[in-house]
């Protein structure tokens, strides 16, 4: 029971920070819930088909049909993070401070709303398709009984729901003139932090052998198994003994991300929304 | 950077995009290991310091595992009766850790660097 406890509340942390930035990113918007529940639930039945597959998954690619198919999941996050924030860089402030008209907000809003639904998706994706393959391993097993199980993983749920949820209530603490930036820089680090797993997962398969020493060794002061590394590893991508591969997709990312926000022509030019000739 | 380098990483980049395995050069190591009742045989394997290793780990359960080891950033389901090759990247000295998540009190092990 305590397993089952232990393993789903930690998976649902990780897909539930992700969520509560993406919930916190886009405060105000109207009908979020409704596109973040779709993609919650997209993801919940891809992880069960992703589940269902896994045999056949592991299979392809010479055995690294897992470690390319996750590494491609969350390189699409990554792409519509990036996509998220530079299209809010460009059009979202003129909104929160001109727009206020709801219409205009809700035709404005939806775009990025759709790419934000698709990383909530690809995370409940990637940690429920982990649930439901240890639940159905300790079912199989019939090492502990089923009862045990299913109220372990009720709490390890209800538990993870709680403090996904404790996150998001602070992050709508910060001031509204605030929030714009606070959740622009989660969701940079967040970005870079999937693309250097991204780069770990692609390298485990045996591809892209460059940069693979190991840069430094943190593991003394924030080790990656405790629950407080596991959250900065969610949040931040932080890992304890990251090779130089990973520390590059993590750079890279914030720095491309960073460029394009600042460099990207503003849609929100002085009197001219859009420079039509 | 050297031409070379940079050549190679293109390489490798191209070798990525179509799917073809990098199997060129030398081959590192393979060491095999077996996931049997949720435990892992040999538990402790060696490998050198500063070389790249293949792990090639078979499930002869009936039952999925997840191969993982925290510290490099390794994570990996392994269906039952499946085999996965895991790629190790070049280690300093030290004892490295690995655990079947799925049954962390029976699945442990380790890798010896030396």
């Amino acid at each position: 029971m305590l397993a089952a406890l232990v393993i789903v509340f930690r998976e649902i942390i990780e897909a539930g920070l992700i969520v509560g930035i993406v919930l916190a990113a886009t405060q105000g918007v109207p009908r979020r819930g409704l596109w973040v529940g779709y993609g919650v639930l997209g993801g919940a039945l891809g992880a069960c088909l992703v589940a269902a597959c896994a045999g056949r998954l592991a299979s392809l690619f010479q055995g690294a049909g897992q470690d390319l198919f996750n590494a491609g999941i969350l390189l699409l996050a990554v792409g519509m993070l990036t996509w998220h924030n530079v299209w809010m860089a460009s059009h979202g402030r003129v909104m929160a401070q001109e727009m206020r008209k709801v219409g205009a907000a809700v035709a404005a809003g939806r775009k990025p709303l759709a790419a934000l639904s698709i990383v909530c998706g690809v995370a409940v994706l990637r940690e429920g398709s982990e649930i439901v393959l240890f639940l159905y391993s300790i079912a199989a097993s019939g090492h502990t009984p089923v009862a045990a199980m299913a109220a372990g993983g009720a709490l390890g749920l209800l538990a993870g729901a709680c403090l996904s949820g404790l996150m998001y209530l602070g992050l709508v603490t910060v001031p509204a003139r605030h929030l714009f930036r606070v959740a622009s820089g989660l969701i940079t680090l967040l970005a870079a932090g999937l693309a250097a797993q991204a780069i770990a997962l692609i390298q485990q398969a045996g591809y892209f052998e460059v940069l693979t020493s190991t840069v430094w060794d943190s593991s003394w002061l924030l080790g990656d198994d405790s629950l407080a590394g596991r959250l900065v590893h969610t949040l931040i991508g932080y890992t304890a003994k990251p090779c130089g591969a990973q520390l590059a997709a993590y750079l890279g990312t914030i720095g491309v991300i960073v460029a394009l926000m600042r460099f990207l022509p503003s849609a929100s030019a002085k009197g001219a929304p859009c420079r039509s000739k | 950077m050297s031409a070379f380098t940079v050549h190679r990483a293109t390489w490798l980049t191209l070798c990525l995009l179509l799917g073809i395995p990098a199997a060129h050069g030398e081959e590192p190591a393979s060491i095999e290991v077996t996931i049997k009742d949720h435990r892992f045989t040999p538990a402790e394997v060696h490998v050198k310091t500063g070389k790249p290793t293949f792990l090639v780990v078979t499930n002869l359960d009936s039952t999925p595992e997840e191969f993982e080891m925290l510290q490099l950033a390794i994570e990996k389901v392994i269906p039952g009766g499946t085999k996965a090759r895991i790629r190790v990247r070049p280690l300093g000295p030290g004892r490295y850790a690995f655990i079947g998540d799925f049954h962390k009190d029976l699945a442990q092990g380790a890798i010896i660097s030396e």
